[in-house]
C-alpha cells in the first residue's frame, strides 16, 4: 500500500503498470497475509496436534512426560464401539435441530412484526434485543440458573400462579427432558436477538413494488412470503442457519455452567462429552477422538449451507 | 429507471389493493396496530424480563430474595450486594484484565480483519474461494476441544497464564466472523464511487481512504461490538489457560462465584450486572455510530 501510494504521479505509464501488477496480483494477498498468518499460527498447529492427539493413548502419564503411546485408529474404534457415543450424537443432534429451528421460526416471526409495528414500538423491541444479545452469556446462564431454583425460582413461582399445575419445589433437572427443554429455552433465548437483527436488516431491503406486484396478482400473505420475501433472504437464512448450527452443536457453556459443572450423563453433548473424557478422566487421546469426530459430523451436517453460503459470496 | 407508467401502475394498484385488503379484513385498521404493537411490547417484555430479575435481585436485601413469593420490585432497596460483590478477592484484578484482553484484541483485530475485508470484497484472486471456505471453516471447530493442543502449544511459547496468549487465541478466534462480517459491508460500497474519486484526481490509495474508509465506518463499529462481546464473554479458554486468580477474567471470577460460595444469589446477581455492564455501556457510546447498520453488512452476500 505504501508503495502504491509513494509511486509519484510524474510517471502515469509506469506507475499505471506498477498499480496494476499490485493489485492484480500481489496486493490482494499482502491483504490476507496477516489474518492467514494469526489465524494459522493459532490455530494449525492446535489442529494437527488434536487429530496426532486422537491416534494416541494418552492419559495423564503421557502428559507429564510428553510422550504418547501409538495407538492408531483404536481410539475410533473403541468411541464407534461405546454406545454412550451414539447416544451423544443423537441427543446432539437432536437438540441442535430443535435449538435451531425454534431460533429461526421466532426471529424471522419477531423480525416480520418489527415491520408492522409503529417506530417507538421498534425501537423498544430492538433495545430490547440488543440488551439481550450484549448480556454475556455467563451472566445469562447465572439469572435462569436463579429463575429456575427449585425453591424460590421465579418461573415455578408464575406456572403455580398461572395454574399450570403445582411447581411448588419442582427440580427441573431431575428429568432430563425437562432439563433439556430448559436448555433449549436458554440457548434460543440468548440466540433470537442476533437472528431477528439480521434477518429484519434483510426484511429491509426487500424492495416493496415487489410484494405490491405481488399482491396486486392476487398472493395472500403467506404466499408472498413464500414467493417473494423467502427467496430474496435465501443468502441472510443460509448463513443464520449455517453458524446457528455450528454455535448450538459445539454448546458448552450453558449446560456445564447451569448444571453447576457437574452434568450427568442425561446432558451430555458431543462438547461435554469430550471435554469430560479429556479433563474429567484425563483420557486426552479419547477427548480428542471424540472432538475430531464432532468436526466431522458439523461438516456433513453444514455441507450443503457452507456451499451455498461460499457460492453466493462469489456471486456477488 | 422505471418508466413512469410502471410507477403509477403500482401506485394504483397498491392503493386499489389497500381498499381491497381493508374490505376483505374487516376489521379497524387502529385495532390490528393495536394488536402488532402489543405483540411487539410482550416480546419486549418476555426477552427483558430475565435482565429485569437479575437487576432487582441485586439491589434487594437477602430476606426478600429468599421468598416463596417473589417480591417484583426491589422495595427496601439495598446496595450490600454489590459491595459484597466488590470486596471479593481480586475482583478489580480480574476487570483490569477482561479490560487489556478485550482492548489489544479488539485493537490488533479491527486492523487485520479490515484487510483481509477489503482483499476479499474488492480483488478477485486464485485462492480466494479457498480463504473464504478457511474463514467459515475455522468457526466450526470446537474451541474447547482445542485447549489441551493450546495449552500445549502456549507452553513451549512460555505464555500459560499470561495474558498475551489468551490474546492471540481470542484474536484467532474472532476474527474470521469479523472478516465476514466486513467483507459484506466492503462489497456493498459501490467500486464506482472510488473510481469517481480517481477520474478527479485522487489516486486508489487515497480515493479508498476518502471515499470507501468514511462508508465503511458503521461496519467497523458493528464488527468491533460483535469482538467486544464476543472476547468479553469468553469463559472456557480463560479458565483452563488463565490458572492464578490474579490472572483471570472477569466471566472466570463470575463463574467461581457460583462454584465455590453456593447459590448466594444477592452477590452473585449483583457480580452478573457487574459483568455485563462493559458491555452494555460499549453498546450504548456506539450505538449512534450504527445508524441501523448493525449487521447489514454480514450478510450481503
Amino acid at each position: 500500500m505504501a508503495t502504491a501510494a509513494a509511486a509519484p504521479d510524474l510517471e502515469p505509464a509506469s506507475s499505471f503498470l506498477r498499480r496494476r501488477w499490485l493489485s492484480g496480483q500481489l496486493f490482494p494477498y499482502a491483504l490476507i497475509t496477516p489474518s492467514v498468518a494469526v489465524i494459522a499460527g493459532v490455530l494449525a498447529f492446535p489442529l494437527g496436534m488434536l487429530v496426532w492427539l486422537s491416534l494416541q493413548h494418552y492419559g495423564l502419564r503421557e502428559l507429564i512426560a510428553h510422550q504418547g503411546e501409538w495407538v492408531g485408529l483404536g481410539n475410533y474404534q473403541a468411541i464407534l464401539a461405546d454406545p454412550l457415543f451414539r447416544q451423544v450424537i443423537f441427543r446432539s443432534l437432536a437438540f441442535t435441530f430443535t435449538c435451531v429451528a425454534l431460533t429461526i421460526l421466532l426471529s424471522t416471526l419477531i423480525a416480520l412484526l418489527l415491520l408492522k409495528v409503529r417506530r417507538a414500538v421498534s425501537v423498544v423491541v430492538m433495545s430490547a434485543l440488543v440488551f439481550v444479545w450484549a448480556t454475556p452469556v455467563i451472566v445469562t446462564v447465572d439469572i435462569w440458573q436463579w429463575m429456575f431454583d427449585y425453591e424460590f425460582g421465579v418461573i415455578n413461582y408464575l406456572l403455580t400462579q398461572l395454574h399450570l399445575g403445582n411447581f411448588i419445589h419442582h427440580n427441573w433437572f431431575d428429568n432430563p427432558v425437562q432439563g433439556l427443554g430448559v436448555l433449549v429455552l436458554v440457548v434460543v433465548w440468548g440466540a433470537i436477538p442476533f437472528v431477528t437483527i439480521t434477518v429484519f436488516a434483510g426484511l429491509l431491503q426487500v424492495p416493496g413494488e415487489l410484494l405490491d406486484a405481488a399482491e396486486v396478482d392476487g398472493a395472500g400473505p403467506w404466499q408472498r412470503f413464500r414467493f417473494v420475501t423467502a427467496p430474496m433472504l435465501k443468502p441472510i437464512f443460509l448463513i443464520v442457519t449455517c453458524l446457528s448450527t455450528i454455535w448450538d452443536f459445539g454448546v458448552f457453556n450453558q449446560i456445564y455452567v447451569l448444571l453447576n459443572q457437574r452434568p450427568s450423563a442425561d446432558y451430555y453433548t458431543i462438547a461435554i462429552y469430550s471435554y469430560r473424557e479429556s479433563f474429567g478422566v484425563s483420557q486426552y487421546g479419547l477427548g480428542a477422538t471424540i472432538a475430531v469426530l464432532m468436526v466431522l459430523v458439523l461438516i456433513v451436517v453444514t455441507l450443503f449451507y457452507v456451499r451455498e453460503t461460499v457460492r453466493q459470496a462469489e456471486i456477488a | 429507471m422505471i418508466a413512469p407508467g410502471t410507477a403509477q401502475g403500482v401506485q394504483a394498484g397498491r392503493a386499489r389493493t389497500a381498499t381491497e385488503a381493508a374490505a376483505r379484513v374487516m376489521v379497524p385498521r387502529g385495532l390490528k396496530q393495536l394488536v402488532y404493537d402489543a405483540t411487539g411490547i410482550g416480546v419486549a417484555a418476555v426477552m427483558l424480563f430475565p435482565i429485569y430479575w437479575m437487576i432487582i435481585t441485586a439491589f434487594k436485601p437477602g430476606r426478600d430474595i429468599l421468598t416463596l413469593q417473589p417480591k417484583w420490585f426491589p422495595a427496601p432497596f439495598t446496595l450490600d450486594n454489590f459491595k459484597d460483590a466488590i470486596a471479593r478477592p481480586f475482583f478489580l484484578d480480574d476487570v483490569r484484565n477482561s479490560l487489556v484482553i478485550v482492548g489489544v484484541m479488539l485493537a490488533l483485530a479491527l486492523v487485520i480483519a479490515f484487510l483481509a475485508a477489503v482483499g476479499t470484497a474488492r480483488f478477485g484472486f486464485r485462492g480466494r474461494t479457498a480463504f473464504l471456505v478457511m474463514i467459515i471453516g475455522v468457526q466450526m471447530v470446537p474451541l474447547n476441544a482445542l485447549i489441551i493442543p493450546l495449552y500445549m502449544l502456549l507452553d513451549s511459547a512460555g505464555q500459560v497464564d499470561a495474558l498475551p496468549g489468551v490474546i492471540a487465541i481470542y484474536l484467532a478466534v474472532v476474527l474470521p466472523f469479523m472478516i465476514w462480517t466486513l467483507r459484506g459491508f466492503v462489497a456493498n460500497i459501490p467500486v464506482e464511487l472510488e473510481e469517481a474519486a480517481m477520474i478527479d484526481g485522487c489516486t486508489r490509495t487515497s480515493a479508498f481512504f476518502r471515499i470507501t474508509f468514511p462508508l465503511v465506518g458503521p461496519g467497523l463499529v458493528a464488527t468491533a461490538i460483535f469482538g467486544f462481546i464476543q472476547a468479553w464473554n469468553e469463559y472456557i479458554i480463560a479458565y483452563v489457560l488463565l490458572s492464578s486468580p490474579h490472572n483471570q477474567t472477569l466471566t472466570v471470577w463470575l463463574a467461581s462465584f457460583t462454584t465455590n460460595h453456593g447459590p448466594e444469589w444477592g452477590p452473585l446477581m449483583a457480580a452478573a450486572t457487574l459483568t455485563g455492564l462493559p458491555v452494555v455501556a460499549f453498546f450504548l457510546i456506539l450505538q449512534r455510530y450504527l445508524a441501523g447498520g448493525l449487521t447489514a453488512g454480514a450478510v450481503k452476500g
